[in-house]
């Protein structure tokens, strides 16, 4: 028994090994000409646990930016490091050069309210305030003095909630609470919030994974508006979204960025066997 | 698959056995439960209700000046210092000529209450005019003739003779049964007649108010630093542990504690409730600290990173967010603490709040006791009619109490939201 139970473990040992040595430099394009956010070098520890390993990337304006891979391979966490949301966790350390428009987001003289306030996040199980629908969006320009008389603020808030596409299905109980809406209303109220702030990038946690089909067709609708006016980062596990919504797709593997280039290369001719793994859906 | 569905079938009978076994012994331990509080209520209220009633006489009183030794103009200081007694004593012989001897002349004066002085006395400062005039008044009887009227029983406290006068008396209709004012509007006497709770529950009432001023702010501004800025490392958790062991300290070690620091080395006044909330607050603080911690912790973090994420400082996002959502829980937990302070006594005898106090405490620094103590008080007297009383001022106690939970539920009813 003992003797087995050994020889499973190397085996297993062995694989592992294997699937570090495949994961070498990153391959593709993850360089781009022009940057909103810049990252060279990044290291994420949780405590000892090495949960992001030298991961360099551009992301640029006005693009959506998917990051896919299995589950615990650090893409969340890479997703909050770009606004400084592990600040909050003691036991994690960030290091790296990483630059919003050129400035170091983690230097001292970065305050993280302020990043906060330009860079928005949708999290992945809708979250509004126990407040009512419109005390809901018009926190976030409270919070920053952004609407100078309450007409300012009701036209902010009914803005975002259009933007989102809930204003005609709120527009008659905006002092109802927010927490009363069905999931996939939820998650778009979540995004009203965070566009009333006038972020420059929206960083999304999984948005639609806790909502049904057709919210989420809504949300990815939403999403591809949004680019307009927004660079968007987001984490997805449905490889059909990310073929779908984003222009360039990172595959991250043991906190390792495997491959990153245009979403139509990475799902049709990946570079990498990992990846091609992936999508191909032999693992993860 | 056939072969599992026997061998769970067969488990079955036994599980739900188990599960009615469970059920029975749980309606079992409600009930037995449930017995011992009946009991137990039943009990005193059954022994404190003679305590809500008192008997009166009813007698025409000829405010005297002769009687009372005074001139036909007396001033205030002569009213004061007139010969009450000796009126109400003349009145009891004039309804019994045919007592002449000192010695029944003296056992007929004890039947009625030695504060009936004060109250004729009060009654005639109050309204000068009733000099020589004739007025009904109904005085207190004395608290062994009342005994003797609840219960009919001989007890040795009250003579044949005092018998056959009280008899008398009531057949002529001047003994009276009405509700016991004095329970409500008195501070202690050694007279249980005249003995009441008014000063006991003030001395509560202005403890309490200190103790909440003090724990409630102090503890749940700790529970917010130590839930949301504090750094997890060994101090903290030491600090933690400490608090933990603080909540099971024996109050009476919060006393000896207050007597050293607030009364002998601040030389703050001795059985004033201002240095009773403040032990009360001491023992209170660790009660609150951990309610209001496991509140805080209970607001889900996904609340916490809406907020941050959206840019709001931590401040904000603890004081706009998690602070309100975790009011009820904070509130309740303040809340039992004080109700727990409520019925401390042992604390504060330490502190010297288990004097004989006849005043009703009019401030902070006023010397008085405590509901609790005054019940241990009045168990402790031995005049027969003290054992209604001090059912009756668990009652006022226990009614405090349910006030104060009900408080708790209402507030937490009105804080709470959904999320």
């Amino acid at each position: 028994m003992a003797a087995e139970s050994t020889e499973e473990k190397t085996n297993k040992e062995n694989t592992k090994v294997d699937i570090e040595q495949q994961l070498g430099e990153t391959v593709g394009e993850q360089f781009t000409k022009e940057q909103k956010f810049s990252l060279r070098n990044v290291d994420v520890f949780y405590a000892d646990n090495h949960a992001i390993n030298d991961i360099s990337m551009d992301i640029a304006p006005n693009e959506v930016v998917a990051f896919i891979g299995p589950s615990g391979c650090g893409k969340s966490t890479f997703l909050r490091v770009l606004n400084r949301m592990n600040d909050t966790i003691d036991i994690c350390r960030v290091s790296g050069d990483i630059r919003l428009d050129g400035e170091d987001i983690y230097d001292k003289k970065m305050d993280p309210v302020l990043l906060r306030a330009r860079v928005g996040m949708v999290f992945q199980k809708p979250n509004p305030f126990p407040k009512s629908i419109y005390d809901n969006v018009a926190y976030g320009p409270k919070l920053h003095g952004l609407a100078s008389s309450r007409a300012e603020l009701d036209d902010i808030v009914r803005t975002s909630l259009k933007r989102a596409g809930l204003l005609k299905e709120v527009e008659n109980r905006l002092d109802e609470p927010g927490t009363g809406l069905s999931g996939g209303q939820q998650q778009r109220l979540c995004i009203a919030r965070t566009i009333a702030v006038s972020p420059e990038v929206i960083l999304m946690d999984e948005p639609a994974s806790a909502l049904d089909p057709i919210a989420t067709a809504i949300i990815e609708e939403l999403i591809d508006e949004l680019r307009e006016n927004y660079t968007i980062a987001i984490v997805t596990h449905s490889m059909q979204q990310a073929a779908r919504i984003s222009q360039r797709t990172a595959y991250f593997h043991l906190g390792k960025l495997v491959e990153m280039g245009p979403t139509e290369k990475i799902f049709t001719n990946p570079d990498h066997t990992l990846t091609e793994n992936y999508i191909t859906g032999r693992f993860g | 698959m056939n072969n599992n569905t026997e061998i769970i079938k067969q488990t079955l009978a036994k599980r739900y056995a188990k599960e009615r076994r469970f059920r029975a012994l749980g309606m079992v331990s409600v009930f037995l439960g449930l017995m011992f509080l009946l009991v137990l209520l039943v009990g005193i209220l059954f022994k404190a209700t003679p305590a809500f009633t008192q008997h009166y006489l009813s007698v025409d009183m000829n405010y005297d000046a002769s009687s009372l030794g005074v001139g036909n103009n007396p001033t205030v200081s002569e009213l004061e210092g007139a010969n009450y007694r000796g009126l109400i004593r003349n009145t009891l012989y004039e309804q019994f000529p045919e007592v002449t001897k000192r010695q029944d002349k003296r056992e007929l004066g004890a039947l009625i209450s030695g504060s009936a002085e004060y109250q004729i006395r009060d009654a005639l400062l109050a309204n000068p005019a009733l000099l020589n005039t004739n007025t009904r008044v109904q005085v207190l009887l004395d608290d062994d003739v009342d005994t003797y009227l609840k219960n009919n029983t001989h007890s040795g406290r009250v003579s044949e003779q005092q018998i056959a006068w009280i008899q008398k008396l009531e057949d002529s209709g001047a003994v009276e049964r009405s509700f016991n004012r004095n329970l409500f509007t008195n501070g202690d006497s050694r007279e249980p007649e005249s003995a009441g709770l008014l000063g006991a529950t003030m001395g509560s009432l202005y403890a309490l108010t200190i103790c909440l001023l003090v724990s409630f702010p102090i503890g749940v501004m700790a529970a917010i630093y130590l839930e949301e800025f504090a750094p997890k490392n060994r101090w903290v958790d030491l600090i933690e542990i400490n608090i933990n062991n603080l909540a099971a300290v024996p109050s009476i070690v919060f006393g000896l504690l207050g007597l050293a620091v607030f009364l002998n080395f601040f030389g703050m006044p001795r059985s004033a409730p201002l240095v009773g909330g403040l032990v009360l607050a001491l023992l209170t603080l660790p009660t609150i600290i951990i309610a209001s911690r496991s509140a805080i912790k209970s607001v889900p973090p996904s609340i916490r990173e809406a907020a941050l994420g959206l840019g709001a400082s931590k401040m904000q996002t603890v004081f706009q967010h998690v602070v309100p959502l975790a009011m009820p829980g904070i509130l309740t937990g303040a809340i039992i603490g004080s109700a727990r302070a409520l019925g401390e006594a042992a604390p504060l005898l330490m502190i010297g709040m288990v004097a004989f106090i006849v005043d009703v405490p009019q401030g902070f620094t006023d010397p008085s006791t405590v509901l609790p103590i005054q019940i241990f008080l009045w168990a402790d007297s031995p005049e027969r009619a003290f054992i209604a009383m001090t059912s009756a001022a668990t009652i006022v106690l226990l009614v405090f109490l349910i006030c104060m939970n009900g408080l708790a539920i209402w507030l937490r009813k009105r804080f709470e939201k959904q999320w």
